[in-house]
């Protein structure tokens, strides 16, 4: 795939890697029994060990470490038997202890991969180099009161896996697409919710730009993007901003970039630390964290079928295309919505295309209209496959099949009520619609004379005219058949 | 000379500790004596020793995740030397 | 004084000899008379009165009911304020009760009030609190001497008879020291026997929670009290806690006592070898073997535990910042100055010495020459003793290389003060269990301590050996 964009001089191309720092579902904080719940009022949900009160100690929350180990294992990751929790020492007010509990030298997960696929059918793996556990920080609000920032700590403590990507990424589509794949991977382990509008999962992108084969340029790293539309635009926006300094003749500067939302521009951090310096060492209030390949193996029997293979499943059994079916295995309520539909008649298998169609363009366009989630679709996935039913029987056309899905939508019945009570079914009765077609040829003497004298365009006029009559339940093969017939 | 003005300066500085211009000379000389003290562990050859970092031998306990919120937030701001709103409040910080 | 045996006044106790309240008034008598000596950071005679109140009208059976005990101000509490000696946590008041402390007051003891300590245990004579000096009580007139450190509070208040017991901490010798120079039991028992929970940290892989007393007996009936796992602390052991009190046992018949001939140091007094050596006759005569060993590494102790102690301080005492508790500068014109000045002003000189030093020996460029240089030493001198361990049950060798010095020495030279822990250090470094009893005395008068190490988790054969020596001192 060429990724080459256009600088007034060269052509140059972007080199991105990226940090995802995924929240851990769980109920409890990693080394605190305080709650992870979101949108609680400030500082509600705050331990004496969150707040860093003398004397108090981290316990690591079992479930967390078995969470990283799923997620290692969707990564397609090795899980270290043995890892190591350090300090990561820097001050900052919504960082209690003075330090982040980390793991630096031995993350829990080690070197994986996730494959991203694109629409022209090809695919291509990004490396990842590490996944560790770490402590995530309380919260900031610089602008409650003129003159103070605001300190909540209730996310203090919260279990976060950060997840390291290699520099492989080459395009803001791209990493789009890579942190749509980590964000579905997680959530069919349900290791993370994906909410990224809550900060579930954010990420550093880390960026540079080099003319095709040369080395790695200098990287800027933009913090904290909790959405995919601004990781692209942050992206777009440093890589020409770092095009426009090389071709003028400048440098570079190794920085760490905010991005601002409103502007779609990136800035450096305005409080510029010295060269950070972590003093990161093991943190003697914890032992190593040990699994044995027993337990890793317990783990993994837990694990549900992940997008890749019930991709390939879905491209073995029903014949899409690697693309179709990367997109409905991208989350798991399409997968499940899509399997159920199809397994609503066993008809349907021969028809799995047009299911594929119906949900993710018609019933997608219809949710996102309505700005509602696939799980609280009003048509059920029964509901859809009857109406592709209805559509590969000939019993209605595709054009009255998309009113009819609106009508389900918003009704909520079924399909075939609807086209029942509305008298929707096709005309497929041939004597029916040759009768149509003879009484529209005679109402039209003028426009048959035109047609035979070479007007071929007229042939619509023909077919609108028999569809108005028949209120489009004309079956327009058969239509077709006898107009032509009929007037040659 | 390990540590210098400079080299002070920058501890001091990771350590968020302001020192006046005294302590920092008697500091450069405490810290250069300590560590030229602590040298002489250069003499003992560690070459396929592993290090230790706790002395415990058992394994890392761990709980199970169950969440409790047993403190509540006035009490852990009671001893805030500044809190508003239910928040703890420090210097304005500009980003 | 009459109640100079714990032991002794819980019978006392129950047989109704005396009532809690008396025993009460008597100590805190013995407190205000001896105030001079700035024992405590915290007495409040009002809390120990309701305190006395509450006991005698509970009438449940408790191991230490009515017993007065002292708490080193590194104990965080809910009935008083916890400050470490501290500028920077005056005022901080915990509403948390430490586990240590939680089990003495579950035992039903009073806590007559926190004791005096160098500021976040960093010293060796408790003159490095932000409350000033204590006076070791068995000064002389006109020469005031260091009670050791940094729990010197605790061990005075016991010598001074303001308690029948007190808490101490103890990272490189801070229980074992102290005890020696004030003439009483002081015992640090193996790492992780008691959990931290509640202690402000100062080094996390060496901090130690122990007891002080007036003889061995004691100690073992205290040390029973405050041991014991903790989930809340993930290096707190979990083992059973034998009963030392009742399977105390002065013989060592049959023992083998190991003699390591690293600690006969250079410029060490006369006299502390001569004890030193009578306590192996002693030990001798009751039957012991006894067995010279090697500790190759001790040499290394020192330096080892100079970077791994303060590497570990500098990140623990990173969360006293201003934000959530304790002092805060009145200087705050952006975040960094208000850490800045709040730190430069919060901490003492010897707190501030170890925060740099411990920064300085993890940071960028230095952690593999210092840190882990350090780590890997420490494993060598963990080594030593595992193999001493395998010649011998139990070491036996002097506390400190001097009885108390005066107070108020001019220190330029931080080395020296650090050279008082020479002997308490490698067991720290190696968590061993150690014990300090009084034993023998110097030219002039003043308190020697023998220190006693065992295996892990083999508190009883240290105590059962220091009640041997301590039968025969008597
Ligand atoms: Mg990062
Ligand atoms: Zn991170």
């Amino acid at each position: 795939m060429n990724n080459l964009i256009k600088g007034k001089k060269y052509d140059w191309e972007m080199v991105i890697g990226i940090e995802v720092h995924a929240q851990v579902k769980s109920n409890s904080k990693l080394f605190s029994s305080s709650s992870t719940k979101f949108g609680s009022p400030p500082n509600s949900q705050v331990s004496l060990v969150d707040a860093a009160m003398p004397g108090m100690l981290p316990v690591i929350n079992k479930y967390c470490v078995e969470q990283a180990v799923k997620s290692g294992v969707g990564l397609n990751a090795k899980i270290n038997n043995y890892s190591v929790f350090d300090r990561k020492n820097y001050f900052y007010a919504d960082l209690p202890q003075g330090y982040q509990i980390s793991q630096y030298k031995f993350p829990i997960v080690g070197e994986g991969k996730v494959t991203i696929d694109f629409k022209d059918g090809s695919s291509k793996d990004i490396r990842i180099v590490r996944l560790h556990l770490e402590q995530d920080a309380g919260k900031s609000l610089h602008d409650q009161n003129p003159s103070k920032t605001y300190v909540d700590l209730n996310r203090s403590g919260v279990a976060l896996m950060e997840i390291v990507s290699e520099p492989d990424i080459r395009s803001p589509d791209e990493a789009g697409m890579y942190i749509a794949k980590i964000r579905s991977i997680l959530m069919y382990l349900n290791t993370c919710d994906g909410n990224m509008q809550e900060g579930s999962l954010r990420a550093d992108v880390n960026i540079s730009v080099r003319k095709p084969n040369e080395d790695y340029g200098t990287r800027c790293e933009i913090k904290n993007l909790n959405s995919i539309k601004f990781i692209k635009q942050a992206i777009n926006y440093e890589a020409k901003r770092q095009i426009e300094i090389l071709e003028s003749g400048g440098s570079i500067e190794q920085n760490t970039m905010l991005f601002n939302t409103s502007t779609g521009k990136t800035r450096p951090m305005r409080n510029k630390e010295e060269a950070h310096d972590y003093r990161y060492f093991p943190d003697p209030d914890l032992l190593p964290l040990e699994i044995s390949n027993q337990d890793i193996e317990k783990i993994k029997s837990t694990i549900p079928e992940l997008p890749d293979k019930l991709k390939n499943k879905f491209i073995n059994i029903y014949n899409l295309s690697n693309y179709d079916a990367s997109i409905l295995t991208a989350d798991k309520q399409t997968s499940d919505y899509f399997n159920e539909t199809i397994k609503s008649d066993p008809e349907l298998k021969k028809s799995s295309k047009i299911v594929v169609n119906w949900i993710t363009s018609e019933l997608f366009s219809l949710l996102n209209k309505n700005d509602l989630e696939l799980i609280s679709s009003p048509v059920s996935p029964k509901n859809l496959g009857q109406l592709v039913k209805l559509i590969s029987t000939n019993e209605i056309s595709g054009k009255i099949a998309k009113d009819v899905l609106e009508e389900m939508f918003s009704s909520k019945k079924s399909a075939r009520e609807i086209v029942d009570y509305k008298g929707l079914k096709q005309v497929t009765d041939q004597g029916e619609i040759e009768k149509v077609i003879d009484e529209v040829i005679t109402d039209n003497p003028k426009m048959v004379q035109e047609y035979l004298g070479g007007k071929d365009k007229l042939l619509g006029f023909f077919v609108g005219q028999v569809m108005k009559k028949t209120k489009g339940k004309a079956n327009p093969k058969i239509l077709n058949d006898i107009l032509i017939r009929k007037l040659s | 000379m390990k540590i210098n003005k400079n080299t002070i300066n920058k501890i001091a500085r990771l350590s968020r500790i302001k020192l006046d211009d005294q302590e920092s000379e008697d500091y450069i000389k405490d810290l250069n004596l300590i560590l030229d003290w602590v040298d002489q562990l250069n003499e003992v050859n560690t070459d396929k020793v592993e290090p230790l970092s706790n002395i415990s031998s058992s394994i890392l306990p761990k709980r199970d995740d169950v969440s409790k919120d047993i403190n509540s937030s006035e009490e852990i701001l009671e001893n805030a030397p500044d809190k508003l709103e239910g928040f703890f409040a420090v210097p304005k910080v500009v980003e | 004084m009459m109640f100079k045996s714990l032991k002794n006044t819980i019978q006392s106790l129950e047989k109704n000899e005396i009532s809690i309240k008396e025993l009460s008034q008597e100590y805190i008598k013995n407190i205000k008379e001896k105030s001079t000596l700035n024992i405590f950071i915290h007495f409040d005679e009002q809390k120990i009165l309701n305190q006395v109140e509450i006991l005698e009208k509970d009438k449940s059976k408790k191991k230490l009911k009515g017993i007065p005990l002292a708490i080193k101000d590194l104990f965080c509490t809910k009935d008083m304020p916890t400050t470490a000696a501290s500028k920077i946590l005056e005022n901080f008041k915990p509403s948390y009760e430490s586990f240590v402390t939680q089990k003495l007051l579950d035992c039903g003891a009073i806590f007559v009030g926190k004791t005096n300590l160098d500021e976040f245990a960093m010293g060796s004579a408790t003159d490095t609190s932000y409350f000033g000096n204590t006076i070791n009580p068995l000064s002389k007139d006109g020469e005031p001497l260091a009670p050791g450190g940094s729990s010197g509070g605790s061990a005075a208040a016991v010598a001074a008879n303001l308690c029948l017991g007190a808490t101490g901490t103890d990272t490189g010798g801070s229980i074992r020291q102290p005890a020696s120079f004030c003439g009483v039991v002081g015992i640090k028992p193996t790492y992780g026997l008691c959990s931290r929970w509640g202690i402000a940290a100062f080094a996390s892989s060496l901090d130690q929670a122990g007891v002080f007393t007036n003889n061995t007996e004691d100690a073992s009936i205290l040390l029973e009290s405050i041991a014991g796992f903790d989930e809340r602390d993930s290096t707190s052991a979990n083992i059973e806690i034998p009963n030392y009190f009742k399977n105390l046992n002065h013989d060592v018949v049959g023992k083998t006592i190991g003699i390591p001939k690293e600690y006969t140091i250079d410029g060490t007094p006369e006299e502390i070898s001569r004890i030193w050596e009578e306590a192996i006759k002693v030990l001798e005569k009751n039957g012991a073997k006894i067995k010279n060993i090697s500790l190759p590494h001790t040499k290394y102790a020192l330096p080892t535990y100079y970077i791994i102690a303060p590497a570990e301080a500098s990140s623990n005492l990173a969360r006293y910042d201003g934000v959530k508790y304790g002092y805060r500068s009145s200087e705050i014109d952006s975040l960094d100055e208000m850490y800045e000045n709040t730190r430069g002003q919060g901490f003492g000189k010897e707190v501030k010495r170890r925060i740099l030093i411990g920064t300085y020996v993890l940071s960028a460029g230095y952690y593999d020459a210092y840190y882990l240089k350090a780590q890997k030493v420490r494993k060598l001198i963990a080594n030593d003793f595992n193999e001493a361990f395998k010649e011998c049950d139990l070491i036996v060798t002097p506390t400190a290389p001097s009885s108390a010095f005066p107070l108020n020495q001019e220190q330029d030279d931080p080395i020296k003060m650090y050279l008082n822990d020479v002997f308490t250090v490698p067991a720290s470094l190696a968590g061993l269990p150690g014990i300090s009893i009084p034993f023998g005395k110097d030219k002039n008068n003043l308190p020697l301590g023998i220190q006693i190490l065992g295996k892990h988790f083999d508190e009883q054969q240290v105590f059962n050996t220091a009640l041997s020596l301590e039968k025969s001192y008597e």
